[in-house]
């Protein structure tokens, strides 16, 4: 194929085609690169900058960033691994997320990750800020105290649902996930079976009575570290 | 159909039910009701063809726009730092009193609104602030009973204006009180010129000559990060697109900058002269100002001299004759928001949404406003552009630095005595500004503004250039009888304050950074504190998305390599091992509440 192309992760030459972002390319040769906003069937936006790698000396978001011909990046840096570590700790201080409690724990990718990287506790400081939770919904719960601002639900409503249910509000600390109804969710559009209801990362976005149908012990991340699928691939 | 409902599709008629007009759309609805009110939202959504929660999402991110009833009048007091050392605080406790009411409230009477705002471009003649769209600049606690009495009385705040500043500032489509303060001219923008000399040269040569000579010139951006504006051009030329843009990014936001509000009153022809020479060189047919909401008092004034250049030809079809060139220029006003300073944001604020960045791949100059190849320029860089034309490219590139090259517009303010414009050649030295400037008593420089750096006299002998003391003009003075740290903490509000929230490290980096920096002021601090302060500062440095998060860390990183010794005075330990942050007391409070008694071992 004439769009084919080698790049090198961590010094190890790999396969990739034109088009493709740097994370699609490690993806297909095996190579975890941690992520939490990016989902396969949706736009990349590089938000949480977990996925942060260095090309060509300069850091970007290899779920945004396109491969280049002869591409040298890095992944797995001391300081690559100390940056996102922070930057996991900073999602867990800026929310309330007590995941002894919450339906979403080992299907969870955010404390999958946090697994993943060895946090016990986070270094930061708790902000415990006042979140709302909307459960006016017949059969979806939102609970803000859980949201990371990963705008998947936004990108799924719009980008596979063919809808507009949800959309960023506010700015800086206060920004959060605003809903296209009058008041709440409930006057929304969005139906259960929407794909925006089931690509939530985190226990945001809740579908009810369902909660622990797969008990605790027997979920995905409990099986296996989160990244296990991909690193599969080629082994 | 009710009145709201009416004047609503009014405004969205106006602007043909466009949703890349959003922003105009709802800030007309912030001025008929004094606020965007909630039950609108639904109701503007339809009529521009969008839905409710992209509208909530557009009022929700810009300061200057509110879902909550505000006053007729709208006080907004200017919060920035140099303001505050120079009576703003005293200034704004007058008005509390004068009002009787504290900041973000409104007049028992629903009249009279009360906020803070983040630095409004008048760090020269501190402290100022803004009633509705006029400026008042130069305030003391003395002069608030008057001017509320007078509000009062008479709500258009054009009435508080006994006298004009100079210049253009007296022309009557401005009367605003505001100064120039230009204190040297040099011999690129504020020396006088030849009116339209560069544009008509341009006329004669083909564009890629223009983007040569631009190339040749070594102009670099002016707005800070000093990219090659000849090669912005030539890439916005080259990629596909048959619409191309030409935006002007007046949305000078960097606390203590005050350069583009004194070219946009002074030199507005050779701004627009200098983006008529752009649109040829990439053949761009539309053009946009985008204009701070602060700056909305020179609106009308610019809309004139468009219309004026319109009328002599300098704007429009065949500019001077020269058939198929064809360019015109509209205003986009901002809503308060520092973020739209970044290219990309002040893109998405242009096409009607919230001013989130977007990736930087693919750049502006392949798809940008409207998808489309898009040159966006500082105002400055484009009043030397206009001037390159005239001169050449060599008179211009003998000016300056080889790596800078050209003048540089510096706002001085602070504590000196004569703040205000200066434009010196690039490689001009620190303290020669700061002689000029009359500024003896110096500890501490903010090169650049807070997302530059904070430099001590060991960098005072250093220039004024990208390769050494780099600023898009920004030049705030603090002398030994301030608190560097308490400047240090201001910049971080600032970042807090105006962070999009987009990616994690800036939304949540910059709170943390804030929070431990108090702490540190307090005197609760450790040396571990510090090493955290600079480890979290890298990560937020490193890891953000824009140039906001990758600069917002830059007061406590340069402070902490700069001013080590304070932040060291302030960590000592006290030799009791114990954690200076952690108050005993406080921590059994609640306690003690609950069960009715006090501690037997802690108490007072």
């Amino acid at each position: 194929m004439s769009d084919a192309i080698k790049i090198k992760i961590d010094g190890k030459e790999i396969e990739a085609r034109l088009g493709q972002t740097i994370m699609q390319a490690a993806d297909e040769a095996g190579i975890y690169i941690p992520r939490l906003c990016a989902h396969p069937d949706l736009k990349p936006i590089g938000s949480c900058r977990v996925c942060t790698v260095v090309v060509d000396g300069r850091a970007q978001a290899a779920c945004v960033k396109p491969v280049m011909e002869g591409m040298e990046i890095m992944n797995e840096t001391p300081e690559l691994l100390q940056h996102r570590r922070n930057i996991i700790d900073m999602m867990f201080v800026e929310g309330n997320h007590f995941c002894m409690f919450c339906e979403k724990s080992g299907n969870c990718e955010l404390q999958a990750l946090a697994y993943r990287f060895g946090i016990t506790a986070p270094q930061y400081p708790y902000q415990f800020p006042e979140k709302d939770v909307d459960a006016t919904h017949p059969d979806i719960m939102l609970d803000h105290n859980r949201c990371i601002m990963c705008a998947r639900c936004v990108r799924a409503s719009q980008e596979l649902d063919g809808k507009n249910v949800f959309q960023s509000i506010g700015r800086g600390f206060e920004r959060k996930i605003g809903v296209d109804g009058e008041r709440a969710l409930g006057d929304t559009d969005m139906a259960v079976t929407d794909k925006a209801a089931d690509i939530c990362p985190v226990g945001c976005i809740i579908k009810k009575r369902v909660g622990f149908e797969v008990p605790v012990g027997k979920r995905i991340y409990d099986k296996e570290p989160i990244g296990s699928d991909i690193e599969g691939v080629k082994s | 159909m009710s009145t709201m409902t009416s004047k609503i599709e009014q405004i969205c008629a106006r602007y043909d039910h466009d949703r890349a007009r959003l922003m105009d759309i709802v800030r007309e609805v912030q001025e008929a009701f004094d606020h965007v009110p909630r039950e609108a939202f639904g109701l503007i959504a339809e009529h521009a063809g969008t839905h409710r929660v992209e509208v909530e999402s557009v009022v929700s991110f810009y300061s200057f726009l509110s879902d909550k009833k505000q006053g007729d009048v709208v006080i907004r007091l200017c919060d920035d730092i140099i303001d505050r050392f120079q009576g703003g605080d005293e200034v704004g406790e007058t008005l509390c009193k004068a009002l009787n009411i504290n900041f973000d409230e409104t007049t028992a009477d629903g009249n009279i609104t009360l906020e803070k705002t983040a630095c409004i471009g008048m760090s020269d003649q501190a402290p100022a602030m803004m009633v509705n769209d006029t400026v008042i600049t130069n305030l003391t606690p003395e002069k608030i009973p008057a001017i509320i009495e007078q509000l009062k009385a008479n709500p258009d705040p054009q009435t508080l204006i006994t006298e004009v500043g100079d210049g253009n500032n007296a022309d009557p489509l401005v009367q605003a009180m505001v100064k120039n303060n230009i204190c040297e001219a040099g011999p690129v923008i504020l020396s006088d010129y030849r009116k339209d000399a560069g544009l008509r040269k341009t006329l004669t040569m083909t564009p890629e000559e223009v983007i040569e000579d631009v190339k040749t010139s070594g102009l670099r951006g002016r707005g800070g990060a000093g990219f090659l504006t000849g090669l912005k051009w030539a890439l916005t030329r080259s990629s596909p697109g048959t619409d191309k843009y030409v935006l002007c990014n007046a949305d000078e936001g960097e606390p203590g900058t005050f350069k583009d509000r004194v070219l946009l009153t002074e030199r507005a022809d050779l701004v627009l002269e200098g983006m008529t020479i752009a649109a040829y060189a990439i053949g761009a047919e539309t053009g946009i100002i985008y204009l701070r909401a602060e700056y909305a008092y020179l609106r009308a004034f610019l809309e004139d001299k468009m219309n004026q250049r319109r009328a002599a030809n300098l704007l429009g079809n065949n500019i001077l004759g020269k058939e198929g060139f064809n360019f015109d220029v509209r205003i986009q006003m901002g809503a308060g928001a520092y973020v739209c300073g970044e290219e990309t944001s002040l893109i998405s604020s242009c096409e009607g949404t919230r001013g989130d960045p977007t990736d930087r791949t693919p750049f502006p100059v392949v798809k940008g406003y409207m998808v489309s190849p898009t040159a966006v320029n500082n105002v400055e860089s484009y009043c030397c552009a206009a001037r390159i034309a005239d001169m050449g490219p060599g008179w211009f590139s003998s000016i300056g630095t080889g790596k800078s090259t050209g003048t540089k517009l510096l706002s001085v303010c602070g504590d000196c005595a004569r703040p205000g414009i200066y434009e010196v050649p690039f490689g001009t030295r620190l303290s020669d500004i700061l002689e000029r400037a009359g500024a003896d008593d110096v500890a501490c420089v903010c090169v650049g503004g807070p997302s530059g750096q904070m430099v001590g006299p060991a960098q005072f002998g250093l220039g004024i250039s990208y390769e050494e003391l780099s600023t898009g003009g920004s030049m705030m003075v603090f002398s030994n009888q301030r608190d560097i740290l308490e400047v240090t903490e201001a910049f971080m509000e600032f970042f807090v304050d105006e962070s999009c929230g987009y990616c994690v490290p800036c939304r949540v980096g910059n709170v943390l950074l804030k929070n431990r920096l108090e702490r540190v002021r307090k005197g609760e601090g450790s040396q571990g504190d510090l090493d955290y302060l600079q480890r979290l500062g890298e990560s937020v440095k490193y890891t953000s998305r824009c140039g906001l998060g990758q600069t917002s860390p830059n007061p406590v990183l340069s402070t902490l390599k700069n001013f080590r010794p304070v932040y060291n005075a302030l960590v000592k330990d006290n030799g009791s091992g114990m954690n200076k942050s952690f108050n005993i007391m406080k921590a059994v409070e609640e306690a003690s509440a609950i069960a009715g008694r006090r501690s037997e071992i802690f108490h007072a």
